[in-house]
């Protein structure tokens, strides 16, 4: 193999799990020291920079961080670390942190945007252009900022206090807002001569199922994303006894446990897929069944059953999951008889899609054979130069960090093109990386290895969640417990960077390294190099780090997958060869 | 500074036919100074001890005073160990053995505690061809106590702070073969791929097995001039042969180049595959094994490797020939049979 080039951003990024598979690229062990350090405020800004909505996310993140935790490959039955909920503690316990917030010029640049859609997405442009002084409009057809954030997720997850602080801090830099305004046509937006107009109207059209005696049950069958949103806006108070939620993902865990704080009593989820496979994420079905709704998996709606024209319940055909080789899921007839479960009320929760009929067709704006706008996957520019997209509106349904990290680049997009730039052109990330030596084996960092288990989120009692739809059912951690999850991170950001002119290649690193990462040998190309190195290197995900050629005419070998980061390589070395050093990556912003 | 390892290995770390990883071999964390060879030598040991899927509670680990005498603690943790008196290591060894033959002896030692203050008692533990595996991590240089000349330091060898070292130096390779040591290599603390080898067949042969492991002092003796240097060693290192250790249990499954390669059969059944390299070595051949390294010493070259194997050693049980249950094992009942058991002795002396 070729001498790993570690002046490649990218590489030492990739080191960092958490923060690679975050689409915000957040820089999450610094954070995470900064809390065990008890600098809330220092941990939220850093938050706030990279993912704009932290005591938010820290409540509601699908988390795509914490899969990709290195702590959760490094022995069986060790599980990721906490990330999302300790970004909440940041949030929880911050002093008053408006003053850190960028000034806003009072001299504006003289470039108007327009954002339509108060979702993250567009929040997120407005937080990036305010501070270069932008003026700015937001449209919305709710009457306050958030967009799904608002109108999907429910109270008992996200409390509105904690929405409306997050969301104020940007519409208080003089975010110009027109609520419960909808846009109905993108030409007259076009024809108020703004130089940029974003589009992050998200995805929001419901699916629904058109079964037999669907007409008849009228009112009894919802579309679960209305419904939610209904509630959310105090229109709807009630729902029966029986409720029958249809889907799988994560709004299907809303819909059912919101239904038990307002009357549902026997609420059920039945989804086609069998368990395992179901969207939601595990911690939101946990939720769930810890609330009393039983899943039923395997169960592919029929018919909906009317007697008297009324909803009586509906049935359901027994499936099981069967996979060609290809790993490619066919759902197949048990042969069974139908099984019929009775229901009040039923939430179709199967999905939901992008829907532009506001959007004029002649207005140079390309749409795919979907009827998807033609989105660039990197500038988040349309066909029609001065018209941007993000979030759910871009591509389809994502979740939040995604709608955020579109809007940190459209932003940068947005600025280029105002400037009059090449929107293709940009900018590197800004990085940094600094030895953490403080004395002959002193680390700035808690390099010891914590063996703590994840600590689990305290919960609110269910005899009090289930009787009040807005009281929020995870407490977040306390200082205490929030320091010792803390601990448990790895610090991946603390690279190991070996220095080959300095090695004499007595062996120490490879004696004292625990996880048996780092090897001396020839040289190979990559397979034929990952079968001779000193432990299983079957993870291909994760890259080899090769030095140059040794005075042995041996390289060194470091397979990334299991290193703890504990530094004792370096504290082992005699040469300093291996340092132990701080990569910071962050993502450009706009007018950076 | 970390006194302690993380708990966490490697997740798939491979298990040996006891149901170990190399984890279970480990010991505590080194507190030697960062880059000590002797920390190699120690890696090795781990490494040929789960190989052999020895069981940790058979293993006895003994040394006497140094450097290299602390290292004991930092593998075979589950192991039992006596850190004796200085330059008494092979006295206790000789104890040990004689009341439990049953236990592996693993003798760690240093060139101060072997060539120095230990050598009378070194000496008599080879012609006595006790059996254990005696590891000597070399250094030339007593790093305990600042780095000063051992009896190992070859003559012209300066350490980072001495002048060059005006005494000949005591090979202890060609003493011990001398003194009729049935198992004598030398070998390398950064060359694993040799000395982890060396040590498994030092393990399976039956008799004293010495290994003198060339060990830089990265503190004190890890300088232009010294002649135990990690430049030094790899730049003047010449191996007899490659060896290849075939446990007993397992089928051989290398292929090995006809006229090259000599196979060994220890006594355990286990066997040793040697490749020459030095062309005029017999391993099997006393007086060719003493050539070849006073030849080699002549022209400035450390002869690394296997250097002499006795094919048919007989240990100091053997000749003694002790009983064949451990002493330590022998009731009173044993030892004193009584008055009709010394009836029958004398009658059939009549």
């Amino acid at each position: 193999m070729n001498p790993t080039d570690i002046k490649n951003p990218e590489y030492f990024h990739k080191v960092v799990d958490c923060q690679y598979a975050c689409p915000a690229h957040t820089p999450v062990p610094e954070y995470i020291r900064l809390i065990a350090a008890g600098r809330y405020d220092d941990a939220y800004m850093i938050n706030w920079e990279s993912n704009v909505f932290p005591g938010i996310l820290g409540r509601t993140c699908d988390r795509p961080c914490e899969p990709a935790c290195r702590r959760g490959r490094i022995a069986k039955g060790e599980e990721p670390v906490a990330i999302c909920r300790l970004k909440r503690v940041a949030a929880d316990n911050k002093a008053d942190i408006k003053s850190r917030l960028p000034a806003i010029p009072k001299k504006k640049n003289g470039k108007r945007i327009a954002l339509i859609g108060a979702g993250p997405a567009s929040l997120t442009v407005a937080r990036d252009l305010m501070p270069l002084g932008y003026s700015i409009d937001v449209y919305d057809n709710q009457f306050a900022g958030g967009g799904m954030m608002r109108s999907q997720i429910p109270s008992f997850r996200l409390p509105v206090s904690v929405l409306d602080e997050e969301v104020g801090y940007i519409l208080d830099m003089g975010v110009v807002t027109h609520f419960d305004t909808e846009v109905t046509s993108l030409k007259s937006v076009l024809e108020k001569d703004y130089d940029a107009v974003f589009v992050g109207t998200g995805a929001p059209r419901g699916k629904g199922l058109n079964l037999p005696g669907l007409e008849e049950a009228g009112k009894r069958v919802h579309i679960g994303i209305d419904w939610l949103a209904s509630v959310a806006f105090e229109h709807t108070g009630s729902i029966g006894k029986r409720v029958l939620v249809l889907g799988g993902g994560n709004t299907a865990m809303d819909c059912c446990r919101t239904s038990r704080r307002l009357g549902g009593e026997d609420v059920r989820v039945v989804v086609r897929s069998p368990f395992a496979d179901m969207k939601a994420s595990p911690w939101e079905k946990e939720d769930a069944m810890h609330e009393g709704i039983p899943i039923y998996d395997n169960h592919v709606p029929k018919d909906f059953v009317i007697e008297d024209g009324q909803l009586k319940g509906m049935r359901f055909e027994k499936v099981e999951a069967q996979y060609d080789a290809d790993g490619k899921r066919s759902l197949v007839p048990t042969g069974e008889d139908l099984v019929f479960m009775e229901a009040d009320d039923v939430l179709m929760a199967i999905g939901q899609e992008n829907a532009f009929p506001w959007i004029e067709r002649d207005l140079d704006i390309e749409f795919d054979k979907w009827d998807m706008p033609v989105v660039d996957k990197a500038t988040f520019q349309s066909t029609n130069p001065r018209v941007f997209f993000g979030g759910d509106a871009a591509f389809g349904p994502e979740n939040v960090i995604t709608a955020v990290a579109h809007g940190h680049q459209a932003a940068v997009s947005i600025d280029l093109f105002c400037r009059g730039e090449s929107v293709g052109d940009r900018p590197p990330p800004f990085t940094n990386l600094v030895s953490q030596k403080m004395g002959i084996h002193e680390w700035s960092y808690d390099n010891a290895v914590e063996n703590d288990k994840r600590y689990v989120v305290p919960l609110a009692p269910l005899e009090k969640t289930l009787r009040d739809r807005k009281l929020e059912v995870e407490l977040g951690f306390d200082p205490l417990t929030g320091f010792k999850e803390a601990e448990r991170c790895l610090n991946c950001d603390v690279q190991t960077v070996f220095d080959a002119p300095r090695c004499i290649e007595c062996d120490a690193c490879v004696d004292v390294c625990p996880t048996d990462c780092i090897t001396f040998t020839a040289n190979e190309e990559e397979p034929e190099l990952r079968l001779q190195l000193s432990a299983p290197a079957g993870n291909l995900a994760q890259d080899l780090y090769v030095s140059e050629h040794l005075p042995t005419q041996r390289v060194m070998v470091k397979d990334e997958n299991v290193c703890l980061h504990c530094g004792l390589c370096a504290e082992r070395c005699p040469t300093t060869a291996w340092d132990m050093q701080k990569f910071l990556y962050s993502v450009t912003k706009a007018g950076q | 500074m970390s006194y302690q390892l993380p708990k966490f290995r490697h997740p798939d770390l491979p298990v040996n036919t006891l149901g170990y990883t190399k984890a279970d071999y480990e010991g505590a964390i080194s507190t030697l100074c960062a880059g000590c060879g002797h920390d190699s030598i120690s890696g090795a040991i781990v490494r040929a001890c789960h190989e052999l899927a020895l069981e940790p509670h058979r293993i006895a680990k003994l040394s006497g005073i140094g450097c290299s005498s602390k290292a004991p603690t930092y593998f075979l943790g589950k192991s039992h160990g006596f850190n004796s008196v200085h330059g008494r290591m092979p006295s206790v060894v000789t104890g040990a053995n004689m009341a439990n033959r049953e236990l592996l002896y693993l003798g760690v030692s240093g060139d101060g505690d072997t060539a120095s203050i230990g050598m009378g008692q070194f000496t008599h533990a080879v012609r006595r061809n006790l059996n254990m595996v005696y590891i000597v991590m070399n250094n030339g240089c007593y790093g305990l106590t600042k780095g000063q000349d051992s009896a190992t330091a070859d003559e012209g060898s300066a350490s980072k702070k001495g002048d060059p070292n005006p005494f000949s130096a005591i090979d202890l390779p060609g003493l011990a073969l001398q003194l009729g040591a049935t198992f004598v290599a030398r070998s390398f603390s950064g060359d694993k791929g040799q000395l982890v080898p060396l040590i498994k067949a030092a393990i399976a042969h039956r008799g004293f097995a010495l290994i003198d492991v060339v060990s830089p002092c990265v503190t004190f003796n890890n300088n232009a001039g010294s002649t135990k240097s990690y430049d030094f060693v790899r730049e003047h290192s010449e191996a007899t042969g490659t060896v290849d250790f075939v446990p007993m249990r397992d089928e051989i499954t290398a292929s090995y180049a006809a006229g090259h390669t000599q196979e060994v059969t220890l006594h355990d059944g286990s066997v040793l595959h040697l490749e020459k390299l030095a062309e005029d070595l017999d391993p099997f051949d006393r007086v060719s094994a003493m050539i070849a390294l006073e030849q080699s010493r002549v022209a400035g070259q450390i002869l690394t490797g296997l250097i002499y194997i006795d094919k048919d050693s007989r240990d100091l049980h053997d000749v003694l020939e002790t009983s064949r249950r451990p002493l330590n094992s022998l009731t009173e009942e044993d030892l004193c049979p009584g008055n009709k058991v010394l009836v029958n002795i004398n009658a059939s002396l009549r």
